[in-house]
């Protein structure tokens, strides 16, 4: 990160590209989903009841969900929560047990090549060739979407441009870093220009710089109209991408909503976080102010961090008080408990 | 729903597999390419020479001419039993390609065939490179023996359905060796090779005749390069093309079995 050049080429694909819309170049970064010609916007996915079970454990219970054309979708849960298994149905390669599910309106039970043709995944495990460089990676998997050679080849080089690999271009993927070869395998995920792009934990045991430079060019390809399904566990992610996303636990969806209507429904604005003495606990119950004990901190979800803190300082004689923005982590914890999950 | 006796629905995309493993192999060609001239000179001095100085002939023909097409034969089952079996497996679990291969238009029975077909590749490459070598000793007749070239493709894929079933269900890379030292060793020394199976006992001529693959290939190969062609060859090619359908079904329905899940 800190290269203006790399911000300057981010913003003028942005400008370049909003000007080139059909709409007009009015159309700047919005949360909003785009309206397409007054009409309803035709969903992407469409599952009702899904359902996946391996034996006796169930591993998918029963979910429904429609994701839209254009929006970023996320996929939030604890392991074992179910978002793989999800994941791999709607890519086709997994089959479901029960349910309904319609991907570009075609069902993956019996069209699966032709939805396949449309996608573009990013798996959790790396499972780049080793066998060929990065441009052979690149140039390989185009040709199982019957690429011809000339386009595969052109737009193998576009996209280590894309992903910042173009010195690694005859480099075997094995003597990549982890975060080169997740960007490698965002590149290989977009050969076939995909309409609908699954990322399974994209970002997972990525630095700092890599996880943005990640988000950056996922956040272009929103801005070019993809579509886009993720999980994560990262929750700051999951705030700083998605349009809409779910919370899953146990198989099932607990939550739907856009990350910020999502904290303000389930926690409030504002936390207050003061350590956890006797005092300051009965003090709180005299005051009839709700509260949660994590470790040895209480926590107080509030719409005015201001007023609490007033009360506190009044009241309680704390030591600390500490006041911040209520985020997704505590809608998350707060939905699916603070027990580990294995 | 599937099971190991369904149809597999294959299409050409399987090529796309083949085409991939062809270009991994040609990128890598000097080692890919000499042993089997190694293969082909070590069976020549040791056995055609070494042994071949104290047995003379075995009815008539003369013993180097006799294990000439068993070394092709053996070299057929190994090239593509081992592509198969270390092969498809290291790719299928170390390297995670089939994975990435389904997550495009192919299938996981398009990815199957298109290991089968290479394995059976392999082993006609093996042939190509051997057959000069064994023509220049004049141990094998020519043109005949051309037509080792395609009898190493049906057998070479009789070999890879073999090893792609051991594949499916091996728990471990390890345990692939039960085959490779329980099954193949055994056949490279039991199926009418080295000497003709007529010296076995009864009993075990019928076994290696009902159940050893390798007998029926050594013996359509001994008629090809000898020639000495005789109507029971349409019996031992019958026999192979029922037990390699066989094979690349139960093969791909297994492997099916294995990784969708």
């Amino acid at each position: 990160m800190g290269y203006p050049a790399e911000h300057l080429f981010t913003t003028i694909n942005i400008i370049l590209f909003y000007f080139l819309l059909p709409q007009g170049g009015f159309l700047w970064i919005n949360t909003e989903p785009l309206v397409y010609g007054g009409g309803p916007i035709p969903s992407i996915i469409e599952a009702t009841n899904l359902k996946k079970t391996f034996g006796r454990i169930t591993a998918v219970d029963g979910i429904s969900f429609a994701v839209k054309k254009g929006e970023v979708f996320g996929f939030l849960g604890p392991n074992g929560a179910g978002k793989t298994s999800t994941m791999k149905i709607i890519a086709c390669v997994s089959p479901r047990t029960s349910g309904a599910l319609r991907v570009f309106g075609m069902d993956p039970d019996i069209s699966p090549a032709e939805i396949k043709q449309r996608l573009g995944v990013v798996p959790q495990e790396t499972n780049l060739d080793p066998d060929f460089t990065c441009y052979g990676n690149l140039f390989t998997y185009s040709r199982y979407f019957d690429m011809p050679s000339d386009v595969a080849q052109k737009k193998a080089e576009e996209l280590l441009e894309f992903v910042q690999l173009r010195e690694k271009r005859d480099v075997t993927v094995e003597k990549l870093s982890g975060g080169m070869k997740r960007r490698l395998i965002l590149a290989r995920a977009l050969v076939n220009n995909p309409d609908l792009l699954i990322l399974d934990e994209p970002t997972i045991g990525l630095d700092p710089q890599a996880r943005h430079l990640i988000w950056e060019r996922l956040k272009l390809l929103q801005a070019q109209g993809n579509t886009i399904v993720l999980t994560t566990h990262y929750l700051d992610e999951a705030a700083r991408l998605c349009d809409r996303l779910v919370i899953m636990d146990n198989g099932k969806i607990h939550v739907e909503g856009s990350p910020a209507e999502l904290v303000k429904e389930y926690v409030g604005n504002e936390i207050v976080e003061i350590e956890k003495t006797a005092e300051v606990l009965s003090c709180l119950e005299g005051e009839h102010i709700p509260f949660e004990i994590i470790g040895d901190t209480v926590q107080i979800a509030t719409e005015s961090s201001r007023e609490v803190a007033r009360i506190l300082f009044d009241h309680c004689s704390p030591h600390k008080v500490l006041t911040r923005p209520a985020t997704l982590e505590d809608v998350f914890l707060k939905l699916t408990g603070r027990k580990l999950r294995e | 729903m599937y099971h190991i006796w369904s149809m597999p629905r294959i299409t050409r995309r399987a090529w796309k597999v083949w085409h991939r493993n062809l270009v991994v192999f040609f990128r890598t060609w000097q080692v890919n390419f000499f042993p089997p001239l190694i293969e082909a000179f070590l069976y020549l001095f040791a056995i055609g020479m070494g042994i071949g100085t104290y047995v003379k002939d075995i009815d008539g023909t003369p013993y180097i001419n006799f294990i000439a097409p068993a070394i092709l034969a053996i070299s057929v089952m190994n090239s593509a039993f081992f592509e198969c079996t270390y092969g498809s497996y290291v790719r299928m679990y170390y390297q995670k390609s089939f994975d990435a291969m389904i997550a495009t238009p192919l299938s996981i029975e398009d990815v199957i065939a298109g290991e089968l077909l290479w394995g059976a590749t392999r082993s006609v490459m093996y042939v190509i490179i051997m057959l000069p070598v064994l023509a220049a000793f004049g141990v094998i007749s020519i043109p005949a023996s051309l037509l080792a070239i395609p009898l190493a493709f049906l057998g070479g894929l009789m070999f890879a359905g073999i090893a792609m079933c051991f594949t499916a269900i091996t728990p471990s890379i390890d345990t692939l060796n039960y085959p490779s030292f329980l099954l193949i060793t055994p056949m490279a020394l039991f199926s009418g090779t080295f000497f003709p199976i007529t010296l076995l006992p009864v009993l075990f001529q019928y076994f290696a005749l009902a159940l050893l693959p390798l007998t029926h290939l050594v013996a359509i190969m001994r008629m090809l390069t000898l020639p000495a062609f005789s109507w029971t060859i349409l019996l031992h090619l019958a026999w192979i093309v029922i037990v390699t359908s066989v094979f690349c079904v139960v093969a791909i329905n297994l492997m099916r079995k294995r990784l969708i899940v």
